[in-house]
């Protein structure tokens, strides 16, 4: 009798604790959001570069600086100044670039396309070739192969990204020629089909333009394959610390005993496992590959989020730089929070603790 | 009794001995590594070379030579690395460059660890509200790419070689903030800490006298593992032109120099990457090293 409205009382109370949980993961991603617009907009007022001179007034005169200083309201009281800055980027105003005019908004959206493509092509090849690797020198703990991933992983983590990108360019499109050089697409393909998401790869081979197709992979290979093998060095590496916790456990010795193939003990049981806490490195790798590709997208051209930012910063255009910044923070933001989310939906331990 | 026995004593009999004991013990774990004693050889290599750069280097890092014949040499006994587009000897112009490596690291470290420090240990002392508030601040930095933040705080500056310090000790801070407040949550409430403040010792005094030292080895740790990334960043921005400005010979601006030569003069770009990765391998091996030895929980 007792134990009727002690169920009961377990399933309100996990459902409220549910219901808590959202509450305060909202909470934490709207505080982080303010956060990153309050130290853009710090950045932004108070910092040397003068936000009149810096927007066009310079060599304007004096009555003229006073009408754009108070046309861009910073005459007004700081933290209301921070009032319009919240509202207008919450309707999606991040002010207007400098040099040609235009929303930061909209370039930003032109732009996104590019990174997303080379970051989601980065992640594929760091991800299909960092798990095996991983699983290959747990398995192999200590012999050759587990001290060349190694070396591997230690080398990404090592190099310069731009100046593997150059070495990579100097070696593999001048001299052996086989792949494309910079930029995206080659001019005589450009309008061979219509873009539509903005992920070349994903348009032409929807509308079949297989050539335009190969022009574009051949363009997006090596910057790709090169963030892929910044990932894979992370990857690899946690996949390995995973598979060696996941292969002394005890499951594994009864498997072995009952005469599961080893194979599939490693790469089924073990992975199966392993892969949980690696759906987290992946998103996060995944969020890491947006700061790679500012540097990469600089040395190849690529006319995504990176080229942007860093075109933007020579020219002091702050409102696209920090349009570009806030952006950037806002997905790494989401990453974060999606990998969090992911972990909780696909560890059964993490959701028993709620259940009654 | 010879010198190792008195350091490897099971009963030292002075608190210098068996500090310099257990310095000792850590430092023979640290010799058996091998990786590790490559790195710690690098990382010395650097620093021999930054002090002595003006007696080694064979020729001026500003200043070139005859315009007309001396340009984008290629590598040769008399430039072993070759010369840049301004007649330049990159082998000098790198052996330069290698001080302002180590400044950027040193600086850095001597900012951003502070911060960290006192950030960290603050909000783990007291808790509450003022841990929520310090920890989310922490939190928000550490929601921006480091090299993204540090682009925006530099354009704001200026471009410069201090500018780019600051950016990035600015962006650096926030892991160790929250390695700190770890660390001190867990020895907040032991006996020694309640005794110092049974004794009316002053909450800054706990902060800095009892706190900060027992967080210290594990922050450093953590630092020389960030020596590494702080030197990539540094690189970047160098490369991206808001580094150390023309005609310093820092290494990301000599590679950005480079780039328009690197199909014909590969060596321009080539050379001082050569040196950032071998300096950051460096960094990346000793680190690795050094937390195998003092954190027992990584060692395997």
């Amino acid at each position: 009798m007792a134990a009727t409205p002690q169920i009961g009382r377990g399933r309100t109370g996990a459902l409220s604790l549910w219901l808590w949980k959202g509450v305060r993961v909202a909470l934490t991603v709207a505080v982080t959001f303010l956060g990153l617009l309050l130290v853009t907009f710090v950045i932004s007022r108070y910092m040397s570069v003068d936000p009149v001179r810096g927007g066009g007034g310079a060599g304007g005169s004096q009555s003229t600086y006073d009408a754009m200083y108070r046309a861009m309201g910073l005459d007004r009281p700081v933290w209301e100044q921070f009032w319009i800055y919240l509202r207008n980027v919450l309707s999606g105003d991040l002010g207007s670039s400098f040099l040609p005019k235009r929303p930061v908004a909209d370039d930003l959206a032109r732009v996104f396309p590019a990174t997303l493509e080379l970051a989601t092509v980065g992640i594929l090849i760091g991800t299909l070739a960092g798990i095996p690797l991983g699983v290959v020198s747990a398995v192999k703990q200590g012999r050759a192969i587990d001290q060349i991933v190694r070396v591997l992983g230690l080398v990404g983590y090592s190099a310069p990204i731009f100046w593997l990108g150059l070495l990579g360019l100097l070696v593999f499109y001048a001299r052996l020629g086989w792949v494309a050089g910079p930029g995206r697409i080659d001019i005589a393909y450009e309008y061979s089909f219509t873009v539509t998401t903005g992920l070349l790869l994903l348009d032409s081979a929807m509308q079949g333009a297989w050539d335009a197709f190969g022009n574009a992979f051949s363009h997006i290979i090596l910057p790709g394959a090169l963030l892929g093998y910044f990932s894979m060095a992370y990857i690899s590496r946690m996949t390995r610390s995973f598979m060696l916790a996941e292969l002394a456990q005890e499951y594994v010795t009864t498997a072995r005993v009952k005469g599961v193939p080893e194979w599939r003990i490693v790469w089924v049981h073990a992975l199966r496992n392993a892969a949980v806490p690696l759906v987290t490195v992946v998103a996060l790798s995944y969020a890491g590959l947006l700061e790679g590709s500012v540097l990469t997208e600089t040395v190849f051209a690529w006319p995504g989020l990176g080229l942007y930012l860093t075109n933007s910063l020579q020219v002091a255009d702050m409102n696209a730089v920090l349009g570009g910044t806030l952006v950037i923070g806002a997905v790494f933001v989401a990453l974060n929070l999606l990998s969090d989310l992911l972990y909780t939906l696909l560890d059964p331990r993490t959701r028993r603790q709620v259940r009654p | 009794m010879t010198r190792t026995e008195w350091l490897l004593s099971e009963e030292p009999a002075s608190r210098r001995q068996a500090r310099l004991g257990q310095a000792y013990r850590t430092w023979l774990a640290l010799k058996a590594n091998r990786l590790a004693m490559v790195g710690l050889g690098l990382v010395l290599a650097l620093i021999a070379v930054a002090i002595l750069a003006p007696w080694i280097a064979p020729h001026d890092p500003i200043v070139g030579g005859d315009l007309r014949t001396d340009r984008l040499l290629p590598p040769s006994w008399a430039h072993p690395m070759g010369t840049d587009d301004l007649a330049r000897d990159i082998l000098s112009r790198v052996i330069h460059g290698s001080r302002l490596t180590l400044m950027v690291v040193v600086l850095v470290a001597v900012i951003a660890t502070p911060i960290g420090l006192a950030i960290g240990t603050t909000a783990g002392y007291f808790g509450g509200w003022v841990d929520t508030v310090l920890m989310r601040a922490t939190d928000i930095f550490l929601a921006f790419p480091r090299l993204i933040l540090a682009l925006a705080f530099v354009a704001a500056l200026g471009p410069g070689i201090e500018n780019a310090i600051i950016a990035i000790a600015l962006t650096s801070w926030p892991p160790y903030a929250r390695l700190a407040r770890a660390e001190t949550l867990t020895i907040r409430d032991s006996d020694f800490i309640n005794a110092a403040r049974l004794q009316g010792a002053s909450a800054p005094r706990i902060l800095w006298g009892h706190v900060t030292p027992l967080c210290l080895s594990s922050v450093i740790v953590r630092v020389t593992l960030d020596m590494a990334g702080i030197i990539l960043t540094a690189a970047g921005l160098g490369f991206l032109g808001l580094g150390a400005q023309p005609p310093q010979p820092e290494w990301g601006a000599m590679i950005a120099g480079g780039r328009r030569f690197i199909i014909d003069q590969w060596w321009v770009a080539t050379m001082p990457g050569l040196a950032i990765f071998a300096v950051s391998l460096g960094f990346n091996l000793l680190g690795d090293g050094l937390r195998d030895v003092l954190d027992p929980k990584a060692r395997k």
